[in-house]
């Protein structure tokens, strides 16, 4: 690119290793004033390690940042400040029940040496905010606003100056990491005037976002990054979706799908039976709409779709985790309505969540406890498994998955990601369940695991359960669903046989079509 | 004994126990270890001022001494600690069980009615208004209700612990005074004595008691699932309802539980000092009790449970209470005696200092290790 302006900020060569992983190598960033800069790429592929070392989180094991030509090495986020880098988060963090006023400029200005001075404080809140066209009461505590207004009075505290000692630094950069996440439609064209407002005044833009739609609708440029490695910086008009999205994932469309072999048995001469599990229409408001899903004995489906597509959302309207407000749910044939996780399970359903930690370990319970836990929810309370079925059903478990511990009384909190989701799988097996519903089963795991994992899920599909699973991993949709089900923006936009599917044709409906 | 290692290190002066790895940390790592030997000071420091503190002798038929009086006091904390572990085991909290206490014990002297009948000069006539099962039935219903709406606030409407149990902890003593119309009411009505001073098979009645709700309890959480949900529940409530434990039901159940078990012993307290009074029965026995379940092992944060830690620990706090009443400290300066006891116990048993104890023995280990 030949722009004639000089860079704001260029980032040349930024290396930066964690213990096994390299989460960035030589990687060349440069942001342009004026611009509003997306950067792009699948989870993991370092776009947060970047920003983190941009702002002085992570100090990088090799590479330069310049800061108008001037070599910077901000230590922390508040020295990032004080160079003029601003970030404002996808989570609001400000003090809900403090002022507005008092949110933009605490710790900022408006204080003498001993005393708050409120007017004045007040009239450069109400400034701040009037620069970016808009206009609120500045007193009424910052929790009285919708979100959108939260994220506008985080964006205008990021722009005030930070005084260091007595030079004002005037922010030159402004990184906005998912800002639009928690946001409806009409508060997204909001923030984008706001967001266009600043870069009118010069201001460099670094954005972050999973929604495609908004990534080309207010960026200048994308720059790529995959892997940990760039991938390139390109003009918003020199890429379609569908170019964006292959540069993100990095596969030539042209590949062929890799397609297990059990196909052809399973699902070829699976007659019209009655589905295990039926859902029409089925949806939640705040959550997803309009699912329809049809699982039969022995079939794997796989959903698809981006982050945020609706896939977690899908999951726990089946087991029963958030009720649905409308459509229908049928388990072999009949009708049901589940109101408790565990209504779900006494109908022969399994569900791995997707956040291991928080929704599925129970940390200080041994392995033993954590394994046999749902079938007991399950027997009830007083038909308690005896300790020695309990350590048979443990014992068997630990066997047939390959769970690497020495012991099962051990507490869970001991094993790696891999053994605890292995756990985790064998608490559902234990259960017999004629379906089970995986969420992301091998995120954060690494691959000798997940290729166990899946390969002994697929072992019991063959074996009559049905399997519902959903991956941000295109591949592994590919290589394990009979059936696949393409979500988009909350809703179902599209369903195939897994031997028609190909990465090309899964993403040209996640595109929507506009290629 | 541990056996000694056939192969003797060079190092000769090398004690055989040390070369067992792990041995003093396996001791010094058991969960009831400190509470055990807090309790065993305190007793050696009561022998040594009163060499007769293990004497028991039989009077009237029954045992007597001061190590059986201090088994009769512990009793009604005993119960509540049970009952609050459970509660605390799911990451909650109940500080009405004192207010509970007081309240039951209100119920059961005003059934009974307070009424002094004179036999012919020869001593009380035992007059009741209800019989003796009528008023315990009622004295645990109204308790096992107060649990209940505790239960239903937290689990159904989702209220923080704390907040719910304070608003009993204070209302709960007017409702005391309500009953009693403002009374301490006496109870003149012996059969009802035996509760908390009564002797079966020459061994405290209360003892009995605590034994019956030790059993159901331990039967109810250790024989059935019971256990193993509650502590799932405390360590993680997002996940075990999405394994399938019923979280809603089982808390309410804690709390009911826990009603019940403060006026079981606000039964004991009421028999023992036969009367009630709104004001001061079962006061600051929330402390008390909590203070018992912490000694005990069980964490505040929830989780693993110690039902016989917790009884422990209800006898360490009634030994101490009864050792400073003993040793003559000026009954001013009591609580802070009290509270310099329980300081050292609880140190003793936070995380860091048992790592550091830990590492100290480890360390004291590694000379002679090779």
């Amino acid at each position: 690119m030949t722009d004639d302006a000089r860079p704001v900020l260029e980032m040349r060569g930024i290396t930066k290793h964690f213990p096994g992983v390299r989460a960035l190598s030589g990687v060349d960033f440069r942001l342009m004033p004026g611009e509003i800069h997306s950067l792009m790429g699948q989870n993991g592929a370092g776009k947060s390690t970047l920003v983190k070392v941009l702002t002085g989180v992570y100090s990088p094991d090799a590479g330069q940042l310049l800061l108008d030509g001037v070599e910077i090495r901000p230590q922390s986020p508040l020295d990032a400040q004080r160079l003029g880098i601003s970030t404002v988060f996808q989570e609001v963090n400000l003090c809900p029940n403090l002022s507005v006023a008092e949110n933009i400029l605490l710790g900022r200005g408006g204080t003498s040496t001993v005393a708050i001075r409120w007017g004045k404080m007040r009239r450069e809140a109400a400034a701040a905010l009037e620069e970016l066209n808009i206009h609120i009461d500045v007193t009424a505590p910052l929790g009285s606003y919708p979100l959108a207004v939260q994220q506008m009075v985080a964006i205008a505290r990021s722009l005030t100056s930070e005084t260091q000692g007595r030079t004002e630094v005037r922010t030159r950069l402004l990184i906005l990491d998912e800002p639009t996440s928690s946001l409806a439609e009409d508060e997204v064209k909001m923030l984008f005037a706001v967001i266009r407002r600043l870069k009118a005044q010069g201001i460099a833009i670094l954005f972050i976002s999973h929604f495609l739609n908004q990534v080309f609708e207010i960026s200048d440029r994308f720059t790529v990054l995959r892997n940990g490695q760039l991938v390139g910086e390109y003009p918003v008009a020199a890429l379609t979706r569908m170019d964006l999205i292959v540069k993100m994932v990095g596969k030539e469309i042209a590949d062929v799908p890799v397609r297990a072999a059990r196909a052809a048995s399973a699902a070829v001469d699976a007659p019209a039976t009655t589905p295990v599990v039926q859902a029409r229409g089925l949806g939640k408001a705040g959550s997803v709409t309009g699912i329809d899903l049809t699982v039969q004995r022995g079939e794997a489906l796989g959903i698809a779709g981006l982050l945020g597509s609706g896939r977690t959302e899908t999951a726990r309207l089946l087991f029963g985790v958030d009720r649905p407000d409308h459509g229908t749910l049928e388990i072999e044939g009949k009708a049901v309505r589940f109101s408790s996780p565990l209504d779900a399970i006494v109908h022969g359903i399994g569900f791995c969540p997707e956040d291991r930690k928080h929704d599925g370990v129970l940390g200080e319970l041994s392995i033993r406890e954590n394994i046999i836990i749902a079938l007991q929810c399950k027997r009830g309370i007083f038909r308690s498994l005896s300790r020695a079925r309990q350590d048979e059903i443990a014992r068997s478990y630990i066997k047939l998955l390959g769970i690497k511990t020495p012991d099962a009384d051990v507490p869970i909190s001991t094993l790696s990601g891999g053994n605890q989701q292995k756990v985790l799988l064998a608490r559902w097996l234990a259960t017999d369940p004629r379906l089970l519903i995986l969420d992301e089963p091998t995120r954060g795991i690494d691959v000798g695991a997940k290729v166990e994992i899946m390969a002994e899920v697929m072992a019991l599909c063959d074996n009559g359960m049905a399997v519902v699973f959903s991956s941000s991993e295109m591949d592994e949709i590919l290589r394990y669903a009979d059936r696949l089900v393409v979500l988009r923006d909350r809703t179902k936009v599209g369903e195939m046989a897994g031997s028609d599917a190909d990465e090309k044709k899964v993403f040209q409906i996640i595109a929507g079509g506009s290629l | 004994m541990t056996p000694a290692p056939k192969v003797t290190p060079p190092v000769a002066a090398t004690p055989p126990v040390a070369m067992h790895p792990g041995w003093v940390q396996r001791v010094l790592g058991h969960h009831h270890f400190w509470a055990l030997t807090a309790l065993v000071l305190l007793l050696i420091y009561n022998v040594v001022n009163d060499p007769h503190f293990f004497a028991i002798s039989v009077q009237d038929g029954h045992l007597s001494g001061s190590v059986v009086d201090i088994l009769n006091r512990s009793s009604s904390l005993m119960i509540i600690a049970m009952g609050l572990t459970l509660v605390i085991a799911t990451q909650g909290i109940d500080i009405s069980v004192g207010a509970v206490v007081a309240i039951s014990a209100a119920v059961a002297a005003s059934m009974i009615g307070g009424e002094l009948v004179m036999n012919g000069g020869t001593g009380m006539e035992d007059v009741t208004r209800f019989s003796l099962p009528v008023v315990i039935a009622a004295a645990l219903g109204v308790s096992l209700v107060l649990g209940m709406w505790n239960g239903v606030l937290v689990s159904y409407l989702g209220m923080q612990p704390i907040i719910v149990t304070l608003i009993l902890l204070g209302a709960g003593r007017g409702v005391a005074q309500l009953i009693t119309k403002g009374q301490i009411i006496t109870i003149y009505y012996s059969p009802y004595y035996v509760i908390g001073n009564g002797f079966l098979l020459g061994v405290p009645f209360s003892l009995f008691i605590v034994a019956a709700v030790a059993a159901i309890i331990v039967l109810l959480t250790r024989k059935t699932a019971l256990g193993l949900f509650i502590e799932a529940i405390g360590i993680n409530p997002v996940a075990s309802r999405l394994t399938g434990v019923r979280a809603r039901t089982i808390t309410f159940a804690v709390y009911s539980v826990c009603g019940l078990c403060a006026g079981i012993a606000g039964l004991i307290v009421s028999s023992n000092i036969k009367s009630a009074d709104g004001n001061n029965a079962g006061l600051w026995y929330e402390l008390d009790a909590i203070l018992a379940v912490v000694l005990g092992g069980t964490s505040l944060a929830g989780g693993r449970f110690f039902l016989f830690g917790s009884m422990l620990g209800a006898l360490i706090v009634q030994t101490l209470t009864t050792t400073i009443y003993a040793a003559g400290v000026a009954p001013e300066i009591t609580l802070v005696v009290k509270g310099a006891v329980v300081f050292s116990i609880s140190i003793v048993q936070s995380d860091k200092v048992k790592a550091w104890i830990g590492s100290v023995a480890a360390a004291r280990r590694k000379p002679g290790a090779r």
